[in-house]
């Protein structure tokens, strides 16, 4: 995904030690295959075909996993690429009251993971919730909107997802120069043919790029669709590996569940080989933003306005009026320590993965950079194999660390006289941090490690520099910035991580998400808002700074 | 520039961190300081009230692991010989039976227990002992439905109660061990006629009993199964909180029990202050208060020395029947009654 992104800067990158390649190959091909393992684990449960499970699992539950998986993905796909393209397309190119301040505020969904939102609609929109009450004294009695429903849950993740689409498509329509829209114009198109029939297709490698992060994250979702009633393959591993004590089950449907996010992200990969589209220089003249006026400028603000207030500003402001109520009504002293455990854990969790993740990053972006112009294949495609972590729903990649490393528990256990337990240890936990958001880091480095043209290394060596003043004084500054966001971003999804974190974290060991995960999912609304006040509180800065960054952000899908 | 350096100190930190974290999980903990790891279904927040009483008392220090009663035994069994859990305290009869058959639990003998639990509520072999009794039944609105109507389970099988009727859904150990209840008094058929009965009602399926009431207090629904103590819960909140509770099955074998209840883990790193607290939650730990571990949450005691909280005075009334013949079957029935919920779509 990313060549296709970064095709314009891409830079013949000549080998500097061809013969000692293979030897140095050797180390990342080995980590690379390391965070490989559990993919392959998981694949391999194809193998342990067991039919009557099989048959179980088909009479019972599994239609329905797929169906509504499907549906999940329709509507969530058709909502987020709705709301996202026009918002991008509204504050690309209009002016209206307000448009600069939304420019900022739409993206700030992100810092609200789904099963908070997902709890906070559900306190404040179900029949016994204040807003169908007062519908109810208007209305009358019989006035009711279900919301434990596919399509609650479809409204709740697109309201959360839609600023993956919104950051991409707005950089993408940004990019296009006015004289494509001026040909466009002088052909006769009018502004909504002009939109369908060339800004729209030029935009499309973008926008798809966003979407498949969409669906990403919509099939690694378990909790949502839990509160509102939806079986999908993500809820059906929870419901039969920890609800059912299923393993068989529960690994099983786990398998499918990977093969069919690796399904859809090879299918989109295929059907976007031919459409690469790049800019071809920087000189373009850039669009001036219409002025929308009148009522049409209203209607913008409305629109834009309205997206806001309910992903964000209305539950914003209902977390901050349960966590009030909570920590005042909490016994004193009780909150804070407790409080103060989960966010330290919470950020240990965080920064320990950004760590994690770059200490392998690193290593295997070097790795690929020497590897590029040799025809190692194998190297390569261990590589690529290793960043596909981030499309194994987070359900089904637990099932698979646990399972992987349950076998290692008694020897590594004895060898280390009791000290250390694998599974359900912090090793197992940053394990599967670091298997699923390896990408991410992986693409930030790759991606400033190619700002480094090897003309400059050359031109340090000619001037005498050794390997150590290389690497400080000309990769450093460059990669800086890279690393720097590659923290950001793995440090954000840990900290609003659940799966993993919930199953397979330590003895004791609650987060944010966890805690409030919990506390949601028995209805106690007012004691799950402080958590997740504290989550959206933490991501709000990095979900702004990801705007700024959005070449980074392109660069990283 | 400043963002950059700054997120580079933020990943510094980060892996100084994880080194931290990775060597404070290597090592175990001080021998000076009593602790006793608990694995706990329950989240009401007010157990942290009955835990800092006993840390008080005793100097040990309770430290909490919380899950699912399910996700809680998969873990322990995970865990295997290594288990850093001392006691596996679980909502749920059938989750500890069956930690009890795999070996997961050993025996505990002891006078004070044995004399503070009845013999009903403890496994015979001492691997686990109740800590607190809930009755889950029916729950209605008083200004719709008249009592005489939902006496029984069975009764919410009745066509009349399409679309008016409130249930959990199947992923939580409440329903499966209701479900298994009525398998064990009923046999397996007649509860199946029942469970399907409810599924045919089209019911509202909410994952929270306090949200059940509410939903039946506005109007959506008018009858449901709740456990008994989020009746007691909205009580203490409000005296006039207007949905009622009918003791189920009166007729029958009484009403369906649970219980909270813990067993000390086979290979317990810290076995006495594991057996200590057990000791300490069955005659100091029960009672009516606040600071109590079924008062806080308006359960009735197990040791019937204990006086149980006011608020289940008036719901009380004269004494009702409880089913405590199919306590121990739970476990054994869980498998047969998750099949029976799939089979007949109960979501």
């Amino acid at each position: 995904m990313r060549q296709s992104l970064t095709l314009g800067r891409k830079l013949a990158v000549p080998s500097l030690r061809s013969s000692r390649l293979s030897l140095s190959a050797l180390p990342a091909t080995a980590l690379a295959g390391c965070m490989a393992l559990p993919l392959v684990f998981l694949a391999s449960a194809w193998l342990q075909f067991d039919l009557s499970t099989w048959a179980h699992l088909w009479e019972t539950l599994l239609p329905d996993m797929l169906l509504n998986t499907a549906l999940l993905v329709l509507g969530v796909s058709a909502l987020t690429l709705a709301l996202g393209v026009s918002l991008g397309w509204l504050i690309a190119h209009y002016t209206f009251p307000g448009a600069n301040v939304f420019k900022v505020l739409l993206v700030l969904p992100l810092a609200v993971p789904g099963y908070v939102l997902g709890f906070v609609f559900m306190g404040l929109l179900d029949y016994a919730g204040p807003i169908q009450t007062v519908l109810r004294s208007w209305l009358g009695e019989h006035f009711e909107v279900e919301i434990r429903t596919l399509v609650g849950a479809i409204i709740v993740l697109s309201l959360v997802f839609y600023p993956y689409v919104y950051l991409l498509s707005l950089s993408a329509f940004r990019e296009q120069s006015a004289s494509q829209r001026d040909a466009a114009r002088a052909m006769g198109y009018s502004t909504w043919q002009t939109f369908w029939r060339v800004a729209l297709p030029l935009a499309r490698p973008s926008i798809a790029a966003g979407w498949m992060l969409v669906v990403m994250e919509t099939l690694t979702d378990f909790a949502v669709v839990r509160y509102y009633n939806v079986v999908t393959l993500s809820e059906g591993v929870v419901r039969l590996w920890v609800g059912q004590m299923n393993r068989e089950g529960g690994l099983q449907v786990a398998s499918i569940l990977m093969t069919v996010a690796l399904a859809v992200l090879l299918i989109e990969r295929f059907l976007r080989r031919k459409a690469r589209y790049t800019q071809l220089s920087g000189q373009a003249r850039p669009i001036a933003p219409t002025p929308l006026r009148s009522w049409r400028g209203i209607a913008a603000s409305l629109y834009a306005g309205l997206v806001f207030t309910l992903a964000f500003g209305l539950p914003g402001v209902q977390l901050l009026l349960w966590a009030i109520e909570d920590v005042s009504s909490a016994p004193p002293g009780t909150l804070d320590t407790v409080f103060t455990q989960y966010l330290a854990n919470t950020l240990g969790f965080a920064l320990g993965a950004a760590a994690l993740v770059l200490l392998v990053a690193i290593p295997l972006a070097w790795a690929l950079r020497q590897t590029a112009q040799q025809s190692s294949p194998a190297v390569r495609s261990v590589i690529r194999l290793a960043t596909l972590g981030y499309a194994v729903p987070g359900a089904a990649l637990a099932v698979g660390v646990l399972f992987m490393l349950a076998p290692l528990n008694e020897p590594v256990s004895a060898l280390t006289g009791g000290a250390v337990l694998f599974s359900g240890s912090l090793i197992g936990l940053f394990y599967g941090y670091v298997v699923r958001f390896l990408a991410i880091g992986l693409n930030s480095v790759e991606a400033s490690l190619e700002k480094v043209s090897p003309s400059m290394e050359m031109a340090a060596r000619s001037l005498g520099a050794r390997t150590g003043r290389v690497l400080r004084q000309v990769y450093l500054p460059l990669l800086r910035g890279g690393i720097a966001s590659a923290a950001l971003l793995v440090c954000v999804d840990v900290l609003k991580e659940l799966p993993l974190t919930m199953f397979l974290r330590p003895f004791g060991m609650e987060t944010l998400s966890t805690w409030a995960y919990m506390l949601a999912s028995e209805s106690a609304w007012v004691g799950a808002a402080t958590p997740a006040l504290a989550i959206v509180a933490l991501s709000i800065l990095p979900a702004a700074l990801l705007l700024q960054r959005m070449e980074s952000l392109r660069t990283s899908l | 520039m400043k963002t950059i350096n700054y997120s580079t100190r933020v990943a510094l930190t980060g892996m100084l961190a994880a080194v931290v974290l990775a060597s404070s999980v290597a090592s175990p903990a001080q021998a000076q300081t009593q602790v006793v790891n608990v694995y706990s279904a329950r989240h009401y927040g007010a157990l942290e009230k009955v835990f800092a009483e006993f840390t008080k008392e005793t100097g040990i220090q309770v430290r909490l692991s919380s899950g699912s009663s399910q996700a809680l035994l998969e873990r322990l069994r995970a865990d295997g010989k290594q288990t850093p859990a001392d006691l596996f305290m679980v909502i749920d009869a059938g989750t500890l039976q069956l930690a009890a058959e795999e070996g997961l639990l050993q025996p505990v003998r002891s006078e004070v227990l044995d004399k503070a639990v009845p013999p009903e509520l403890r496994d015979p072999e001492g691997r686990w002992y109740a800590l607190s009794q809930r009755m889950r039944t029916i729950v209605y609105n008083p200004a719709k439905v008249k009592p005489e109507e939902v006496q029984d389970y069975a009764d919410l099988a009745n066509p009349k109660w399409r679309g008016r009727l409130c249930l959990r859904p199947a992923t939580h150990i409440y329903t499966i061990s209701l479900t298994a209840s009525l398998i064990a008094t009923r046999g397996a058929r007649e509860a199946e006629r029942i469970v399907r009965g409810w599924v045919n009602n089209r019911p509202q399926f909410i994952d929270s009993d306090t949200r059940i009431l509410e939903t039946i207090e506005a109007g959506r629904c008018d009858v449901g199964i709740t456990n008994h103590y989020y009746v007691g819960n909205k009580l203490k909140a409000n005296a006039n909180f207007p949905v009622k509770l009918v003791w189920a099955n009166q007729k029958g074998a009484g009403v369906h029990v649970n219980i909270t209840g813990a067993g000390v883990t086979a290979a317990a790193p810290n076995r006495d202050n594991a057996i200590r607290l057990l000791e300490w939650l069955v005659t100091k730990g029960q009672g009516p208060a606040d600071t109590h571990l079924p008062g806080g949450n308006s359960e009735f005691p197990v040791n019937p020395s204990a006086q149980a909280p006011k608020v289940l005075e008036s719901l009380v009334g004269t004494g009702f029947k409880i089913d405590y013949a199919t306590l121990r079957q739970y476990g054994k029935l869980q498998a047969d009654a998750i099949k029976l919920l799939e089979r007949v779509r109960y979501q």
